[in-house]
């Protein structure tokens, strides 16, 4: 974990998740400065936007921005929600804030619920990460003891209640409505947007989302002032950013690391490649963003602009690194089907496109592919990208277009010879999970 | 008011309104499945999407709310590659067996895939296969063709009121089921076949019957609830072989019940009787018409010779058309009787000679801008299924509606307040209301109510009615049955005067309301149908009825008709007229006559036949025609069903709402509880079942085997299983001026006190009157 890391600043084995430690570690003291010094909630929305703190959740929405869309005059009930149920390939940030610095959410979503308006939120846990569930749970406990959380906080007049809520895994019920539904004891299936969380959220009330990292930025923001929090990174991506590191490294993990940072610093955080083999290809942002060659990605630092002029996405920051024994096929094969199986089946591009490309892909890489499946998948992904409810369609598509793109080579070499670029043995000696014949 | 340009035309649309409805305001076709202009949007099939000046990707026109000055484009190069790109998906794992799939023909998918389909397809893979589901007798499945529109589902859940459907599994997997083992029971469930674009959800009874394109389709009326549905038949080598809702927005929107949807099938049946039957010395033998129709020409006059005039009377069920009763008044009235009726159900006459033509006053469709609804004494659900609908959507918008009645079923209506009690207290409930909104209105009540306490649910539901500005007050079938009619009447005309709420009766059948416009109720010296069953006549006609079924008291009906000199019974089935008449004569029912429905607000429906009558079957108009000239009666010479009903309308087309009237001054208000009815230690709840309501209902196999056709029990709440010592299963003799044996079953709807026991069926035609004290022994 990164020595500059504000939100993984919690070394295992000290009881990190604790109150009295998150204390010592200064924690809940923004929440004491906006009570002691009555701070207006719109002056917190307004350092936020200062910070330039961007949605790490994926899609990079800037957070103040979100937070003043919630209609500050609305009559009823508001909600803030934490989108803690990553479920993506490759991500795996958000469990670890919630293992070891569970209090610093619950701070940042009471900042949230102040700013807002709202006097209750619900921390949605993906339902695969059960032991973090229950963890959580005690920090709400011992946060609600210590009248951090519940009525009349600190003393004041501001009242908020948290909750925790776990699904049972569904990728799906990472989108923002999706979790919505499900929280609301529904099928976790995406809404129609417009109307927007913001108007018609939880319950049909106007309701903020954001991720566990974002909420986990919130406090510091407020203790330190948001251009301090910018300066961390660089101008429009603010602040630091969780990097979970998988794949072919020495030491993989996450990294907590500036915005802006050279990928090649990163990687070599994480240990280098394994055996020292070659650097074949990154996915940067979780499955669903466009892989990027060795040398394009090389070349990158690790910032919103940066990756998206390079033609992939930050994403929820899930680096998945590739070396030269890698199978792209067989890579993209796995990675189709995982969002064959998650889509929800709602709307038609998407139910009926992610098993046709998964088909296709599981039919080259078996050795039945043919010279025009690859202007088929173009054409399959170019007919499901954006004509869905949500962003599944899109998700399973990117990474088809850029595996193709980059690696179109090795997939005509698969349609044609029936087997693989990369030698059978090479394979299995690059992967953790065949043993080497 | 927001401008928008599609395809270069321009109009303007109100605050809200989607792409969709601006396209529809302009006569242009965005191809859809599962948008539907009744149901909610889901956005999910993605055929209509289409661009949007500006936006970056396509947008479905369904979903997507028009802005100012927005330009769409349907037909574009992009709109039509989305659109195209749909229709590929949506055909990947479409099986393609149009050959052998009862929607072709009438198939959304197949209809537009003309359009935006290949000719060969990209996808090599193997296509999904879906098991089928059992949706019960009604709806046949075929899930592999389904496209998860989800039309049904959303079906289920906003206009029937109670999701049955729904869509489990994910992606790929994802399958439109029920619930696990259930099927899908309600009244309403036929519109999903309607509703299902492709052919998986189809309707069971006509499954493999006839292609859609061999069918002629022809306008009709239902002849089953008071709302008078509109139909399209469909026919082929004169046989009908289904039913669809005509769309009428007043009246029936797009929907039909289980009832009007699948009765047709009764008129196919074996049980139809197709020629005139005479029983001779005993004996029922066949014959040809000039001879039944002579035989109850001689024997009537003799009857009438022997015992006067009055002693012939006649039996009509309101499921009769306008122009049938009309001819039957005319008769009887013609031989010099006045007994005539077509009020089978009732049992409190007093309102007689008071000018009341009972109808709902007001139109169907002005009920969902009521703010609030009170409705009196009525199985709502089961017997009004579809202005239960238009309650159901009322009430989720401003309308507060409210419910007196006798058993606790749940209506599926989002009630505001609620006030269940024994038939016996109905009327002193309906007082409470009254009472409570004459305090709050701060008016003095008449001596009648002094003594009466409202109840905290009768307070509850007046202040409902006073907090209103456009309220209602409607008396159900329940009420118009109870022996207290004429006093509910009376107390509910009161609240609808105080409240300045409209009043009016939701009507029983197709043509209550004709009845009294037809004059087929008695006049002033002539007897109701009670009073012809009770002081038995000596000649009867009964009109299309089933009086062992269909009247307020059967086994006294049953041993009227016994007694007889001459029963003429003209009915379509071989009915138990068997057991009691001398004539039976085969009848056309509404498929093979021309006539005319006049519904609960007063609409005269006229429809032709649509099909040639079964055998030796004739219209019935016709046949009273030729009766009256046999007897040589004067005003019988009608070349043509629109001269008779011209004739009973008196002139008046279209409606006859004006000439209709439900108030009337002066009605005794009688709460005293002096009848033995009204203080029963054990009294019976009888309800009319959907599905045993009339003769063509109960012959319609398909509809007799769902939930709703199962047979009566006797249902009792916990308490008065306990009281009684009975346990749930048992079969016990229920005894009612006759007796039944039934099973036991817990019922925690029922109110204390009371046994539900259904009228209307086989199983409980051996007890007599539905309201009264009733007894319960082991069988």
């Amino acid at each position: 974990m990164g020595a500059l890391g504000f939100i993984l600043n919690a070394e295992e084995g000290e009881r990190s998740w604790r109150l009295a430690e998150y204390v010592k570690r200064g924690g809940y003291s923004a929440l004491k400065k906006i009570i002691d010094e009555n701070i207006p909630p719109e002056n917190i929305v307004a350092e936020l936007k200062k910070s330039s703190l961007r949605g790490r959740g994926g899609a990079g929405f800037p957070t103040g921005l979100k937070w003043s869309f919630m209609p500050r005059q609305f009559p009823g009930a508001k909600y803030v929600v934490c989108n803690s149920d990553e479920g993506e390939p490759g991500t795996f940030k958000d469990r670890d804030i919630l293992r070891w610095n569970p209090h610093m959410v619950i701070e940042g979503m009471i900042i949230a619920g102040y700013a807002m308006g709202c006097a209750r939120g619900y921390n949605y846990i993906h339902g695969e990460i059960w032991e973090i569930y229950k963890r959580f749970e005690e920090a709400l406990e011992e946060a609600r003891a210590a009248k951090l959380l519940g009525p009349n906080i600190l003393g004041s007049d501001f009242s908020f209640e948290l909750q925790a809520h776990h699904g049972y895994g569904a990728y799906i019920c990472g989108e923002e409505t999706a979790l919505l539904e499900s929280i609301e004891g529904k099928k976790g299936q995406p809404r129609f947007k417009p109307p927007f969380p913001a108007s018609f959220g939880l319950y049909g009330k106007p309701t903020t989302i954001n991720n566990t990292e974002t909420f986990a930025s919130v406090p510091y923001i407020i203790n330190q002032g948001g251009e301090k929090f910018l300066e961390l990174g660089k101008p429009n991506n603010g602040g630091t950013k969780l990097f979970s590191v998988s794949g072919h490294v020495n030491r993989p993990g996450n990294f907590e690391v500036p915005m802006g940072t050279p990928f090649r610093d990163l990687l070599e955080m994480a240990g280098g490649m394994r055996s020292g083999r070659k650097l074949k290809g990154v996915i940067p942002g979780g499955s669903s963003s466009p892989v990027l060659p060795a040398d394009v990605i090389m070349e990158c630092t690790l910032d919103y602009d940066s990756i998206a002029k390079a033609g992939s996405m930050l994403g929820s920051g899930a680096v998945i690194v590739m070396d030269e024994t890698t199978c792209m096929v067989r890579a993209l094969e796995r990675l189709s089907y995982f969002y064959f199986e998650e889509s929800c089946g709602q709307c038609t591009p998407c139910r009926e496109g992610t098993g046709w490309l998964y088909r296709v892909v599981h039919r080259i890489e078996h050795g039945e592919g043919r010279p025009e499946d690859l202007d088929l998948l173009n054409s399959v992904t170019e007919n499901i990208m954006g004509r869905t409810i949500c962003a599944l369609g899109d998700a399973a598509s990117m990474p088809v277009r850029g595996f193709l793109k980059h690696f179109g080579a090795e997939f005509e070499y698969h349609i044609q010879n029936k087997k693989c670029l990369v030698p059978e043995d090479v394979q299995r000696a690059g992967s953790g999970f065949f043993k080497a014949a | 008011m927001l401008e928008i340009e599609i395809d270069g035309k321009k109009t303007e649309v109100s605050d809200g309104a989607t792409v969709m409805d601006a396209a529809h305001q302009l006569g242009i076709f965005v191809p859809h499945f599962c948008y539907h202009k009744k149901l909610s949007i889901a956005a999910n099939c993605r055929m209509c999407l289409v661009q949007v000046e500006k936006a970056p990707k396509p947008l479905p026109a369904c979903a997507t709310p028009v802005t100012n000055g927005m330009k769409v484009f349907t037909h574009s190069e992009a709109a039509v590659k989305a659109q195209k790109g749909v229709m590929e998906f949506l055909l990947i794992n479409h099986p393609l067996d149009c050959p052998i799939c009862d929607q072709g023909g009438e198939c959304q998918l197949q209809d537009l895939s003309v359009g935006y389909g290949q000719s060969a397809a990209r996808y090599q893979e193997e296509k999904r296969v879906v098991v089928n589901k059992n949706l019960g007798p009604l709806i046949a499945t075929d899930m592999t063709r389904c496209i998860h529109c989800t039309r049904c589902v959303r079906f289920t859940q906003e206009i029937a009121g109670w999701q049955e459907m729904g869509q489990a599994f994910r992606g790929e997997h994802a399958e439109i089921m029920p619930f696990i083992e259930k099927t899908v029971d309600s009244e309403l469930s036929g519109n999903v076949i309607d509703l299902c674009p492709v052919g998986a959800l189809t309707s069971k009874p006509f499954r493999f019957a006839a292609r859609t394109w061999e069918l002629s389709r022809r306008k009709s009326v239902s002849p089953h609830d008071g709302l008078g549905a509109n139909l399209i038949v469909q026919v082929k080598h004169d046989r009908v072989l289904r039913v669809l809702p005509l769309e009428n927005e007043d009246v029936n929107e797009c929907w039909l019940s289980d009832k009007d949807r699948f009765s047709y099938e009764a008129l196919n049946s074996k049980a139809r009787l197709t020629k005139p039957m005479l029983k001779q010395c005993g004996e029922w033998r066949e014959v040809d018409w000039q001879t039944a129709l002579e035989f109850i020409g001689t024997d009537l006059k003799r009857v009438v010779r022997e015992h006067g005039t009055a002693s012939f009377g006649a039996l009509a069920s309101p499921h009769s058309t306008l122009e049938e009763l009309h001819l039957l008044q005319k008769f009887v009235r013609g031989a010099g009787s006045e007994n005539i009726d077509c009020r089978l159900r009732q049992t409190d006459f007093s309102l007689d000679g008071k000018g009341i033509t009972p109808w709902l006053g007001m139109p169907v469709a002005e009920i969902p801008m009521l703010d609030r609804v009170l409705v009196v004494g009525s199985f709502l659900r089961k017997d009004h299924p579809l202005l239960a609908q238009r309650l159901r959507q009322a009430a989720k918008k401003f309308t507060r509606v409210s419910l007196l009645h006798v058993a606790d079923d749940d209506q599926l209506i989002n009630l505001h307040a609620k006030s269940i009690v024994a038939p016996s207290a109905l009327a002193m409930e309906l007082a409470g209301i009254v009472k409570a909104v004459a305090e709050i209105k701060g008016v003095t009540v008449d001596a009648a109510l002094a003594g009466v306490q409202p109840t905290a649910a009768a307070k509850a539901i007046a202040e409902s009615l006073a907090s209103g500005e456009k309220g209602a007050v409607f008396l159900g079938n329940f009420a118009q049955q109870h022996v207290q009619s004429a006093t509910l009447h009376a107390l509910a005309q009161k609240l609808a005067d105080l409240t300045g709420a409209r009043f009016g009766y939701l009507g029983e059948a197709a043509n209550s309301v004709g009845g009294y416009v037809a004059k087929a109720v008695p006049g002033t010296s002539g007897l109701n149908a009670a009073r012809m069953l009770a002081a038995p006549c000596r000649a009867y006609f009964v009109l299309h009825a089933e009086p062992e079924l269909d009247c307020a008291n059967p086994q006294q009906a049953l041993t009227a008709l016994k007694g007889a000199d001459l029963v003429v019974a003209m009915t379509p089935f071989k009915t138990r007229a068997l057991d009691y008449a001398h004539v039976i004569l085969p009848i056309a029912p509404f498929t093979e006559t021309s006539g005319s429905f006049i519904n609960t607000e007063g609409r005269v429906q006229s429809f032709h036949a649509v099909v040639k009558p079964q055998g030796e079957t004739r219209p019935a108009w016709k046949v009273l025609r030729v009766l009256g000239n046999l007897l040589g009666l004067a005003g019988f010479e009608q070349d043509n069903s629109e001269t008779v009903r011209d004739e009973a309308l008196g002139g008046m087309t279209g409606s006859v709402a004006e000439r209709l009237n439900n108030r009337a001054e002066g009605i005794a208000v009688s709460l005293a509880p002096t009848a033995p009815a009204l203080q029963p230690k054990l009294e019976r709840v009888a309800d009319v079942p959907i599905h045993f309501a009339d003769p063509l209902a109960r012959r319609a196999p398909s509809l007799q085997m769902t939930r709703d056709a199962a047979p009566p029990a006797a249902r009792m709440n916990a308490a008065t299983l306990a009281k009684l010592g009975l346990t749930a299963g048992a079969q016990v003799k229920v005894s009612l001026g006759g007796t039944a044996v039934l099973a036991v079953q817990l019922d925690a709807g029922v109110p204390d006190g009371c046994v539900r026991v259904a009228a209307g069926h086989e199983l409980t035609s051996g007890l007599g009157p539905m309201q009264g004290e009733l007894t319960v022994e082991r069988a």
